[in-house]
């Protein structure tokens, strides 16, 4: 018996022949705890979520809830697993039915939750304890999504998956259609649910400001690979690989310079060997064969001058010649 | 759809909330005030016709060949036919048959269409696939010769052609449906539904249903003038209503060999035809116009 809740094992999906998500294993144990899944857009960290979901089918390698594999559920296990399992998207607004009022949404996904049994007024105290621990007034029950804010909207949608007693939130990108103020409340109110229902979070953004309060456990990837996973202080504080670095370098801060872009952004990715390595400036000829993801320390890291990244992100800013 | 008046197409209702919206925007629209007003006369005096007409006998079978082909006066405002039928008597009770026609083509194509439509752009794959070939099937045909094929197989008369052009209409709103029914189901909130294991039935009948109908209520009111002149079409071929039911389109096939010494007879029915299929797609317009995604409408 494994500890993990879920656990994507070497998942590979492609498109066309063409692989987006190459070989990702990742492990989700049980809460209170969060794993980070970084990377720029197109990196592949949403489909590794849909994945993880059950929305999509590997084309290689498993996901595994914990000893069942996920594309080979019967109807009850997969019933259980989406009572586990549940999503929180980036918007709101495009993650509420528009024509469903608060009250009707969560009465739906009580409806398949193990409380379904509740009627009336003890399906009605459900409801309002469900919106009191997402921090939002009872009287929301009859309102519409258009008409309230963009923080009441992500609070209803917390409240929605949280409906169905999970263990598991997969959220992705939680707080980036919010403004800065209201992104802080959401943050503490995620921070607060994970530990008084004991979640795990698979949180996936591109906004590293946010990672280390949700998560311990940084997954990055860069074009479809896990490039460097490791526990969130390492990874963030010291990388080793020099994408986390350029990610890390690019972040803007108050009073410093501009940060300019590390490497050629525009140049994609390379279709063979360390995929990185026409963006790195740090690469070398031993760059052109594909760089194994190897065990240093207590993270794993796939790059051949991880040593000599080693925890100082501005070597990324070295003026070494790419071959 | 012909008989709901514009009030009730936009119900002052928290969950038809786009529709309010709507309704701010439809107010400023003389397009389909000026339809939703002439709409309502036709509403209106279809279902007063046997109190504001002189003559009802006259639509039910009655005849008065004394009185054939007068022109109009005070005691026959739009004259009479060749069997002495009183023409405004008939137009009047003729606006019961249209409406009929309309709202059982589009309540049946609704019904068989839009159904189908959202099973097969939810459930995507095979299930669109044979749906949708289905539908090419049907479309295939020029839809007034298939509804004129129809009619010549099976008895003409109302129900026919009734069914004759629902046959021919709904495979639009199959197509319609699918394709918005198709993007909702893309969209995030039912992506939600998905995960939270909600059973499709449900999902389709109270998510992707409710979010597709904007659309199919604004066809429904621009097919509807379409209707009338395809059953209008029929019944003048002889394939539609038969005698004595008061139809337009017979009216107008009735009173054609006329027209140079009676007018009246073929005239005010064609006029009648012209009013109200201009009246339905002036509705259609002011519609499409005030649901357009275009103008900001988000919901």
């Amino acid at each position: 018996m494994t500890a993990d809740l879920l656990r994507a094992d070497g998942v590979t999906l492609s498109y066309a022949k063409r692989a987006v998500v190459h070989d990702v294993s990742l492990e989700l144990p049980k809460g209170p705890t969060g794993v980070a899944l970084v990377g720029e857009s197109g990196s592949g960290k949403t489909t590794v979520a849909r994945a993880l979901l059950g929305m999509i089918e590997p084309t290689s390698g498993r996901v595994m809830f914990g000893e069942m594999d996920v594309s080979q559920f019967s109807r009850s296990e997969r019933a259980e697993y989406r009572r586990t399992v549940q999503p929180v998207f980036q918007d709101g607004t495009e993650a509420l039915d528009p024509r469903m009022t608060v009250g009707k949404a969560l009465a739906e996904a009580l409806s398949v939750s193990p409380d379904a049994h509740l009627r009336g007024a003890a399906r009605a105290s459900r409801v309002s304890e469900l919106l009191d621990d997402v921090g939002l007034d009872g009287g929301i029950v009859d309102r519409l999504p258009h008409q309230i804010s963009g923080g009441q909207r992500q609070r209803v949608c917390i409240a929605r998956a949280l409906a169905v007693r999970p263990k598991v939130l997969l959220l992705d990108e939680p707080t980036s259609a919010l403004d800065v103020t209201v992104q802080a409340k959401i943050l503490d109110l995620l921070r607060r649910l994970q530990h008084e229902h004991s979640l795990t979070y698979l949180l996936i953004t591109h906004n590293l400001a946010i990672v280390e309060s949700l998560c311990s456990y940084t997954a990055v990837m860069f074009a479809g690979r896990v490039v460097e996973q490791g526990p969130t202080r390492e990874v963030l504080l010291s990388p080793s690989h020099p994408y986390t670095a350029s990610l890390i370098a690019a972040l803007p801060r108050m009073g410093g310079q501009i940060p300019t872009a590390v490497g050629r952004a525009d140049v994609g990715f390379a279709e063979s060997g360390c995929s990185f390595r026409m963006r790195c400036p740090i690469a070398i000829d031993a760059c052109l064969a594909s760089p194994e993801l190897a065990s240093i320390g207590g993270r794993h890291v796939s790059c051949f001058r991880a040593n000599d990244v080693n925890g100082d992100p501005s070597i990324v800013n070295s003026k070494e010649v790419t071959p | 759809m012909t008989i709901i008046p514009p009030e009730e197409l936009v119900p002052n209702d928290e969950r038809f909330a786009f529709l309010t919206l709507a309704r701010g925007r439809l107010r400023g629209q003389k397009l389909f005030a000026a339809g939703a007003i002439v709409l309502l006369i036709i509403i209106v005096m279809a279902l007063l016709a046997p109190w504001i007409t002189p003559y009802p006998q006259d639509a039910q079978g009655g005849v008065d060949p004394v009185n054939s082909l007068l022109a109009p006066s005070a005691q026959h405002w739009f004259g009479t036919d060749q069997v002495g039928r009183d023409v405004y008597t008939r137009v009047v009770f003729g606006a019961r048959t249209s409406l009929l026609i309309v709202f059982s083509v589009l309540s049946l194509s609704v019904l068989i269409g839009v159904t189908l439509g959202v099973i097969a752009g939810y459930a995507g794959g095979w299930i669109r696939d044979v749906v949708m070939r289905v539908t090419d099937v049907f479309l295939a045909f020029p839809a007034l010769l298939l509804s004129l094929a129809l009619c010549i197989v099976l008895q003409p008369d109302l129900k026919t052609a009734i069914l004759a052009i629902t046959v021919t209409w709904w495979p639009w709103y199959t197509r319609l449906a699918a394709g918005v029914a198709a993007s909702i189901s893309g969209r995030a909130y039912m992506d939600a539904v998905r995960a939270l294991g909600i059973s499709p039935a449900r999902a389709v009948f109270r998510h992707v249903l409710p979010n597709s109908l904007t659309p199919v209520i604004v066809q429904l009111s621009l097919d509807a003038g379409g209707i009338i002149l395809t059953a209008a079409a029929l019944s003048f071929l002889g394939l539609g209503a038969q005698e004595p039911t008061a139809e337009w389109g017979l009216m107008v096939s009735q009173g054609q060999d006329l027209f140079t010494t009676a007018y009246w007879v073929a005239l005010f029915p064609g006029l009648a035809i012209l009013v109200a299929a201009f009246a339905f797609n002036m509705l259609g317009e002011g519609m499409r116009t005030a649901l357009d995604p275009r103008r900001g409408f988000t919901s």
